[in-house]
């Protein structure tokens, strides 16, 4: 099957996503598009999918136009799609979700063997490893997502989109995907494979083609262009790939950790008696894979985790039992790990959003009530300043592409005085370009004194930001390691448990 | 977490949703603001005139088309006509509007703050009884028995508004049950203290309350016209007072953005240092302040004295204006004056045309019922991805 999409235009108010727009895509082979935040990927393919309706141009399958009024046309076409965001029932066993519209009926109720038997067949044929009866909700990222490849497959489709599917994994889970993306392309369908990660459209892409700005701008041979040559493709300019950054000047120490414990709800252990410190003028990286308390240090820290024991302090004031709002005004800046959830209220407008924790402040209100007219410059400078991509600072956040919102929050974070600055996962699907913006922007803001603490599950990026690494595993401090006296895989024999500084502290 | 792919209409944001909340409130947020009200209000008007016609089952069986016609355009004539045509519509439209207005606010101060207060009647009921009994029991002056009772009847209302929005902060209990359970309790209270010697008119058997003392009335709003059957009163200013309060709370003050950041998140609002607990009671009291002052003007002003069910069903159409308002002050306004109109202009087509006032019930359900399913309004209007809206299309629906 040859699916073909031409000159497709889309347009929303303010921003023309899509403009004029070709792209073939064939069975049997990888397609990765890439293209910075806003390029207009996702909407591309929601066109694709039935969701968007384009304003101009055509679909063409095998050479005859088709139209999708909705999805379900375009899955009658043999068109999957796994969201980023998946669209499953929490509550639900996988085979149920798998079936969900479709499902095999005995009588008036839903046949669970049959269900379940399809699953399998599924799972087996590509190597998917699910069990059709665990529920949803008890299931990690990589998982879950295996199940929506699978309901894709359920519905026979030819050509499957996957939208940024490997932001969220672990690099088992990457490597693991990758292998089912080669059992269906090896099975014949076509794969479209959008990624902010320029090496894995290079490890796994037969063709890749670049967006800028809504244009299909170039297509690349994966075994003829780099990542430098890609990256700069994309963005239009060249772009530093490297961090650049002098040897850190660390001062005195800001952020003290000390024998933090903190467990869940029904008491099992998530941070482990844990103690570290971080110093003014140094960026200090917490590496593990995702799960090993790295997130619940994080909010003990900011105020939004009840701590069972152990002390926080910054600059020997102690926070220990401060709330979010006296963690803020210790000039504590918090980029939180989950843009959607916390991060960033999606009906507000971008200015809203740009003060959404600092609106308190002299700055942007005056007794009771609100400074509009400062919040509204505040979000003109920042918005110029941190290029955000956005038709007006009036639209609401909900609307901007994924890396957008991103800046939106680490510009509201670092944009005024600070001690301590916490990023977690700070360029999470962010593009190339983005990630050299912000990642200057953190080392800016520890050359100008204040401590840092990057939490990523990507080695790459710790370590390409880090001046010392911190490796948490099972809610412990395993390793704190100078950054210049380690490598990856060293980090990566802590991070998988294999090595333990403690343990050889004490033998 | 990179994509705010799933689009605001796709049907697959709700299951993540644990109490369902949030999902109406979006399909509710993701229509065109003004579209979806009128073609709501077109809609149940349109379905109104089947209604009309079988109301007039003769002319229907004897196939006399012309005849219902007729009267289908008389009953809708006659309901502007009655709202709107003169001083007496007009003071009718004002009266109905008053309270409806009132709890309507209060109902879409907790819709900004992503809660459901069912409760209106319960805090009207209980905001009343103070207003009433300081409304009795002093004989003036005015100028401090107005705003005693008043603000009595303000305090009542915020004191039963608080109890679900501690209930809900403290312990979890969702506030649509404990509203619900309070409007039981504050009703069976109305009608043992009107059997109390503390309010029941001497000489009454049954609960009734004694009468608001001429100095402790609200003045009538159409005095200077010398017609004492233009019952209107200062309620009124009050109702537009407080819309104009719910306006600058939720525009323009830090207390109003806390309250639309809980309503819309409130992960992120903790995570920006809100305090949720706090947003939910501060919600709430306010909510209640605007049924206590609905309760009020009822009772100084309207009525002149409690009986048991001094506030009626207001407390329930409150949610449908609150919902057809959008939760906006202006919407809020306009919507509450619309239900307003159409409750006075009922009485006047029920006595020209004989098509029962029930019609006017049956239209607001209608609006409601159409509010509520945008994608319905959508299917049958043909509102295409091409037009206001910016969302995926619906075209499959209709077509
Ligand atoms: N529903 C929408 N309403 C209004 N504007 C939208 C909507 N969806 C996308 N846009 C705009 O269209 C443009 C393209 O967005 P899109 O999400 O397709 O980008 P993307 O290439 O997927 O970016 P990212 O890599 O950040 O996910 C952006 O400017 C975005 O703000
Ligand atoms: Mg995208």
């Amino acid at each position: 099957m040859e699916l073909e999409l031409r000159g497709i235009t889309k347009r929303f108010p303010g921003v023309v996503a899509n403009d004029n727009v070709n792209l073939t895509i064939r069975s049997g082979e990888v397609l990765a598009l890439v293209g910075e935040n806003g390029a207009g990927k996702s909407t591309l393919m929601n066109i694709l999918y039935g969701l968007y309706h384009a304003d101009e141009g055509d679909i063409y399958i095998d050479g005859t136009p088709v139209k999708f009024e909705t999805s379900g046309d375009a899955i009658a076409a043999g068109i999957g799609m796994v969201h980023q965001h998946f669209m499953l029932v929490p509550v639900f066993t996988v085979a149920e979700n798998v079936v969900l519209g479709i499902e095999p009926t005995r009588g008036l109720s839903l046949d669970r063997a049959k269900a379940a038997a399809e699953v399998e067949r599924i799972s087996d044929e590509y190597s998917l490893g699910l069990e059709p009866d665990a529920l949803i909700e008890n299931l990690p990222v990589g998982i879950q997502q295996r199940v929506e490849i699978s309901k894709v497959l359920l519905r026979d489709a030819e050509i499957v989109v996957f939208d940024e599917p490997t932001a969220v994994l672990t690099p088992q889970e990457i490597d693991d995907f990758f292998r089912i993306v080669e059992a269906l392309k090896a099975s014949g369908r076509g794969i479209v494979f959008i990624t902010h990660k320029l090496t894995e459209a290079l490890r796994v892409a037969d063709r890749i083609s670049v967006l800028r700005r809504g244009q299909t701008v170039g297509e690349a041979d994966p075994s003829e262009i780099d990542e430098v040559g890609l990256a700069e493709l994309m963005v239009g300019r060249p772009v530093q790939l490297v961090v650049d950054k002098s040897p850190a000047e660390p001062g005195a120490s800001t952020l003290q950790v000390n024998d933090l414990h903190v467990v869940d709800a029904s008491g099992r252990t998530l941070v482990d008696h844990t103690t570290f410190d971080v110093r003014a003028g140094e960026i200090v990286g917490i590496a593990g894979v995702q799960g090993n308390g790295q997130t619940e240090l994080v909010e003990a820290i900011t105020g939004l985790r009840e701590i069972l024991s152990g002390t926080v302090s910054v600059d020997g004031i102690d926070l220990t039992d401060a709330s979010p709002r006296d963690v803020h005004l210790a000039a504590v800046a918090h980029v939180p790990e989950d843009r959607q959830r916390s991060g960033l209220v999606s009906e507000f407008s971008v200015a809203e959003n740009l003060v959404l924790t600092r609106y308190h402040s002299d700055e942007f209100s005056s007794g009771v009530t609100m400074n509009w007219s400062r919040v509204r410059e505040n979000a003109r400078e920042l918005v110029e300043q941190y290029d955000v991509r956005t038709p007006s600072i009036d639209t609401s956040a909900g609307t901007l592409s994924g890396g957008n919102q991103q800046k939106v929050i680490v510009a509201r974070e670092l944009s005024r005085d600070l001690r301590l600055v916490i990023a977690s996962q700070p360029t999470r699907g962010v593009d190339v370009g983005s990630i050299e913006y912000i990642h200057a922007q953190v080392v800016a803001a520890r050359d100008e004194g204040a401590a840092v603490m990057v939490v990523s599950t990507e080695l790459d990026e710790v370590m390409a930001l880090a001046d010392r690494v911190i490796v948490l595993y099972r809610g412990r401090v395993v390793a704190d390691l100078d950054r210049d006296a380690t490598n990856h895989n060293e980090v990566g024999l802590y991070m998988a448990g294999a090595l333990d500084q403690n343990e050889q502290a004490s033998a | 977490m990179t994509d705010v792919q799933s689009p605001p209409d796709a049907p697959t944001d709700s299951p993540s949703d644990p109490n369902g909340k949030r999902g109406l409130r979006d399909r509710i947020d993701t229509t065109n603001a003004i579209t979806l009200p009128l073609l709501a209000f077109i809609s149940a008007l349109v379905i109104g005139t089947i209604v009309i016609a079988f109301s007039d089952i003769d002319k229907l069986q004897d196939g006399d088309f012309g005849g219902i016609l007729t009267t289908i355009k008389d009953a809708y004539l006659a309901l502007p006509d009655g709202a709107f045509n003169g001083w007496r519509p007009i003071n009718e439209t004002i009266v109905s509007t008053t309270p409806l207005l009132l709890a309507g606010l209060a109902v879409a101060i907790t819709f900004r703050a992503g809660l459901f207060n069912i409760g209106g009647t319960g805090q009207m009921l209980v905001g009343g009884m103070c207003s009433v009994y300081v409304g009795f029991s002093m004989n003036g002056p005015s100028i401090i028995q107005i705003p005693l009772a008043v603000g009595a009847g303000m305090l009542g209302g915020i004191i039963w508004g608080i109890i679900p929005g501690i209930l809900k902060a403290r312990a979890g209990v969702h506030e649509v049950i404990s509203t619900i359970m309070l409007n039981f309790i504050a009703g069976s209270l109305v009608l043992y203290f009107l059997k109390t010697d503390l309010f029941v008119r001497e000489g009454r058997s049954d609960p009734i309350s004694k009468l608001v003392t001429p100095e402790g009335t609200l003045p009538k709003l159409f005095a200077f016209l010398d017609r004492p059957e233009l019952r209107a009163h200062i309620g009124f200013l009050f109702a537009l007072a407080a819309a104009f309060f719910f306006w600058w709370l939720i525009e323009k003050t830090k207390l109003g953005f806390e309250i639309r950041a809980e309503g819309a998140n409130s992960n992120a609002a903790q995570y920006a240092g809100m305090k949720p607990a706090f947003l939910i009671i501060t919600s709430f009291a306010v909510a209640g302040g605007f049924a206590g002052l609905a309760g009020a003007s009822e009772v100084l002003g309207t009525q002149g004295r409690a009986t048991q069910g001094f506030a009626g069903d207001i407390g329930f159409d409150a949610i449908a204006v609150a919902l057809l308002g959008r939760s906006t002050p202006v919407g809020t306004v306009l919507a509450a004056l619309l239900f307003g109109a159409l409750q006075a202009g009922g009485q006047r087509m029920q006595v020209e045309t004989g098509v029962p006032v029930d019609l006017v019930l049956i239209l607001r359900a209608l609006i409601i019922l159409f509010i509520a399913a945008p994608l319905l309004m959508k299917a049958i209007w043909r509102i295409s991805a091409k037009g206001a809206s910016s969302g995926p299309s619906f075209g499959g629906w209709g077509s």
